[in-house]
């Protein structure tokens, strides 16, 4: 019991992850009808701006440690500790909450920056094309990165005060053993809150309203003389946010590298498709049910029987759902099928 | 010239001429030492293969490098268990990338479009994650399926090849396969290959591919049940993918997972749009510039781009090292993102169609009137014998 | 004479709507017979129901004595009922000549044929009779011209050529001269009444009542979903429930 528990737990803040990306992923491609293969780029974008912050905050100078009697050492202090002493040190210690607020202006501006610039040429062309050049993209924003962070994962921890693990067990009156780190209950009540004020802005907003009729039907609200082209850019901003915040909030649980993001970006299109192209609760039901379906499978007891299959798992969903039911769980009959 | 290439024969003959005299012909750019060369043939014949599916079909497989990594696998594996021969190797190699293209085709061809893409891709990332850990007994996990010393070789064995305290080499019975040897060796299946591809372009099959990638549903209503049409082409791609994995094992007899990984596949996509797809030629011509500047770009250090920049004045020299050492040495891949951006929104059907543009204008000047029946005959042979014209 | 075609209680719904109900109905071979009525009567959907587009929810259609229900498009197109597309459906990338000679093929190769050694250009009886059949058209000139590039008249003459030559036993023909100047009408009708001597049968869908009335030997009148009446021009000219239903509406055009 404890360990089924412990499981859904663990598959929920992958889960949360999920479909926040997918949810971005999904938004796009029901408006604006572009595959977008850089989605998992902004999600690592994302967590590099949690990185740059934490670079910017610590920039340091050179001080004789005083610790050391025995021999001249010296050591980085960063300046804001120098300027302001704890408060500094506070400072530098609540860096990814203060990225949630950087990321939000910077992720939209790449979003839109991306939208002007490539994304809006290619709402004509095939999705072979789309697929192609948003994948060219996702590859030079990688090796950006990659230039100027260079290959290996950074450390970009939570907070001090929620860096341990929550009693979950004792709580509910269940093992001792059974604790959750408070970071990956915040990162899931941060996915729900993003998730909802998502579809609480899709639900009661005039635009969410012309965006949603948009997915259903994207001719007819070009027919209406709507100005298709600025929400477009917006949405496209919108996914970009969702994508990035996605992305620092997962900074603690997973230092990030240059390359997250195109792994994340597979598993979120499987997440796409398992849930329906274009759905938006399908993608937000598939990332969870997926995230939770993985952690079940990397439980010893199930690779012992099937030795392998946390690796394969959510492969093999997506396989079995297109075959099955290839307009995913919650999609409508039609949007993209033959 | 156009009637010239309308024949086989003389397209083979041009093409063998020029293949096999490339270390030539490459010297003056720096290109002919067997290493870079093998890479040319053995991407060359990937290439022309990936080029069956897609540029006939249209069908956009993401996956195709979990065949190259089967056939480098299975080679391997020849090599350990019966003999460092490279006869048997390829042709399991082939055999076995066949069956399993076949099982994943026979799956991922029931549907079509994006969702063709991601099934290949879901396949290849699971062949892949598998073959890092559970397969760990097969594939040898992270660090390659190598050759050791104690390997069984049964046929060699049987025919007395003395066994010796080193490593052996590969061989084509008894000629060493590394050097220019090896670059022949692959040149011969590039060749054979190329003759497969050429043949398939101007059969009635392969004109059925390239209606089933101009209308599909009209081919139902034609009379043709597209599926075999499909999965046969899906098949003959992933074997010459498994060939050209397993003459890469054939140049260098280690196989590693990460051959297999989805990044792979995406080269080979690069490389057949780059080129031109759907076109004979174009692959080829894509593997070539890929893998010459992948050669040369990685290996440029800024010290070689201070040389280079040595002509100019010192401070715009300087500017220049400065803007183009991210695209170099380890920047290559930033590079390569670049390339596949420019040429997907500039030139959608690759370096063929720049040269077929630049055909147009020269036919322009000289022949004035005559402009507009050229260009449709032109552009209708380009459709049925791939943009040789 | 005997009926090449049986369509027996056929009915469709769409969700809550009947786009047919319970039709009968019978084609003798050899005779061009017209299918009229309002938009929106079914006539498409009928003609989808015969070639396997879509699956009728009763009833049977059979064709030369075999049950067509359920079989694959590629089957019952060689079991010898072809359709002619109301908007074209052609290869836009090729040329006119393989646009034509790939249905020919189909015809000799059957539904699949792996055959990647064989010559395209060796293939000559099918390039000629695939160049006949665009001269029977009109279109041999433009041959070699992508499909994608020419006129929506001349594509819709395309898509004939395309049935034309596959020789079935019964060719649907939806709306063959919708788009077309009046002057292409009248060449249609030429062509389709100089190949009725070849003992094909046609299923024609029409709008336009010169071409019905020039060419059919059987029509048929659907509206909202029912036949309401099928017999010679001259009976149907004749028919009070005909005019009551639908030629009412069209008078003034005659």
């Amino acid at each position: 019991m404890d360990e089924i528990l412990l499981q859904i737990l663990n598959g929920l803040d992958k889960g949360g992850a999920y479909a926040l990306i997918a949810l971005g992923l999904t938004l796009t491609f029901g408006t604006l009808g572009v595959v977008n293969f850089a989605h998992g780029a902004l999600f690592m974008l994302g967590a590099f701006v949690a990185v740059s912050v934490q670079n910017i905050l610590t920039i340091s100078e050179r001080v004789r440690d005083e610790s050391i009697t025995f021999f001249e050492a010296y050591k980085e202090v960063p300046y804001l500790e120098i300027w302001w002493g704890e408060t500094g040190t506070m400072i530098i210690d609540y860096v990814v909450p203060i990225s949630i607020l950087v990321a939000i202006p910077v992720m939209l501006l790449i979003g839109v920056a991306m939208e002007r610039g490539l994304i809006k040429h290619f709402y004509k062309r095939t999705h072979a094309e789309q697929i192609l050049v948003t994948f060219g993209l996702a590859i030079v924003l990688q090796e950006i990165v990659k230039a100027n962070f260079g290959a290996n994962p950074i450390p970009t921890p939570a907070p001090d005060i929620v860096s341990g693990s929550a009693p979950v067990g004792a709580w509910l009156g269940l093992s001792e053993n059974l604790v959750y780190p408070y970071w990956r209950m915040i990162y899931l009540a941060f996915a729900a809150v993003i998730i909802f004020g998502v579809f609480a802005f899709l639900r009661f907003t005039t635009f969410g309203m012309v965006v949603r009729a948009g997915m259903a039907d994207r001719e007819t609200v070009g027919l209406l003389g709507i100005n298709v082209q600025r929400r477009f850019t917006i949405v496209f901003g919108l996914a970009a946010v969702v994508a990035g915040l996605a992305g620092v909030m997962y900074t603690p649980i997973l230092p990030p590298d240059y390359h997250m993001g195109m792994d994340f970006l597979v598993l979120s299109f499987v997440v796409v498709v398992v849930g329906g192209m274009g759905s938006l609760e399908g993608a937000v039901l598939a990332g969870f049910l997926l995230g939770i379906l993985q952690s079940f499978a990397s439980m010893n007891e199930v690779k012992q029987i099937l030795p392998g299959i946390d690796q394969v798992i959510i492969y093999l969903v997506a396989v079995v759902v297109l075959l099955v039911r290839p307009r995913g769980l919650l999609g409508r009959e039609g949007v993209m099928e033959d | 010239m156009k009637d010239l290439l309308k024949s086989n024969m003389a397209v083979m003959v041009i093409f063998t001429v020029v293949v096999l005299t490339a270390p030539i012909w490459l010297e003056p750019i720096g290109a002919s030492y067997p290493d870079l060369l093998q890479k040319f043939a053995i991407f060359g014949v990937f290439a022309i293969g990936f080029n069956i599916l897609f540029g006939l079909t249209g069908y956009l497989s993401f996956g195709h490098a979990a065949f190259l990594g089967v056939g480098s696998y299975t080679a391997v594996w020849s090599f350990k268990l019966l003999s460092m021969n490279v006869l048997p190797a390829i042709i399991f190699a082939v055999i076995v990338s066949g069956l399993f293209s076949l099982v994943i085709g026979f799956i991922s061809l029931r549907r079509s479009g994006i969702y063709f893409s991601i099934l290949t891709l879901a396949f290849a990332q699971m062949s892949y994650s598998l073959a890092y850990s559970v397969l760990t007994p097969i594939t040898n996990g992270e660090t390659g399926l190598q050759l050791t010393l104690n390997d069984p070789r049964v046929v060699d064995g049987m025919f007395g090849i003395p066994v010796t305290n080193s490593l052996p080499s590969t061989n084509f019975f008894g000629i060493s396969m590394s050097g220019y040897s090896g670059f022949y060796f692959c040149a011969v299946f590039l060749i054979i290959a190329f003759y497969i591809s050429l043949k398939i372009f101007r059969s009635p099959y392969g004109m059925k591919l390239l209606a089933i990638k101009s209308n599909q549903t009209r081919m139902k209503y034609t009379g043709f049940n597209t599926r075999p049409y499909l999965l046969s082409a899906f098949v003959i791609s992933g074997m010459f993918a498994g060939l050209a994995g397993s003459l890469m094992a054939v140049t260098d007899p280690l196989a590693g997972a990460e051959r297999m990984q989805w990044t792979a596949s995406g080269e080979v996509v690069l490389m057949t749009i780059l080129g031109g797809m759907g076109t004979l030629i174009g692959p080829l011509l894509g593997v070539g510039i890929i893998k010459y500047f992948e050669n040369i770009f990685s290996a440029l250090n800024e010290a070689a781009l201070h040389e280079a920049f040595s002509f100019l004045p010192e401070f715009l020299g300087n500017i220049m090292v400065v803007i183009a050492n991210p695209f170099v040495g380890e920047g290559w891949h930033l590079t390569l993102g670049a390339l596949f951006m420019i040429v997907v929104i500039f030139l959608p059907g690759g370096v063929m169609e720049g040269i077929g543009r630049i055909a147009k204008l020269f036919r322009k000047d000289k022949a004035g009137s005559d402009v507009l029946t050229e260009d449709v005959v032109a552009s209708s042979s380009e459709k049925t014998d791939g943009g040789k014209s | 004479m005997s009926n090449i075609l049986e369509i027996s209680n056929v009915n469709k719904t769409f969700g809550g709507l009947h786009a047919l109900s319970d039709i009968n109905l019978k084609v003798e071979e050899g005779l061009i017979h017209a299918i009229i009525g309002p938009n929106g009567a079914g006539k498409s959907t009928l003609l989808n129901c015969c070639i396997g587009k879509l699956i009728p929810d009763t009833g049977s259609v059979t064709f030369n004595g075999r049950d067509m229900i359920g079989m694959q498009p590629h089957d019952i197109n060689h079991a010898g009922m072809v359709r002619v597309f109301q908007t074209p459906e052609i290869f836009p990338e090729l040329s006119l000549l393989d646009n034509v000679m790939i249905p020919a093929l189909a015809k000799r190769d059957g539904t699949f044929k792996f055959n990647p050694f064989a010559a395209m250009s060796k293939e000559n009886e099918i390039r000629e009779h695939a160049m006949s059949v665009l001269a029977d058209v009109g279109l041999d000139r433009f041959h070699d011209q992508h499909a994608g590039s020419i006129s929506r008249g001349d594509k819709r003459r395309l898509e004939l050529a395309m049935g034309l030559i596959q020789e079935p036993a019964l060719l649907l023909l939806d709306e063959p001269t919708a788009g077309m100047a009046r002057h292409d009408t009248n060449r249609t009708i030429d062509l389709l009444n100089q190949i009725k001597e070849r003992g094909m049968t046609k299923i024609i869908i029409e709008h336009d009542m010169h071409v019905v009335f020039s060419l059919a030997d059987r029509i048929s009148v659907l509206a909202q979903g029912r036949i309401i009446e099928t017999g010679t021009p001259e009976e149907i000219r004749n028919s009070q429930k005909v005019k009551e239903a639908y030629l009412g509406e069209e008078a003034d055009d005659e």
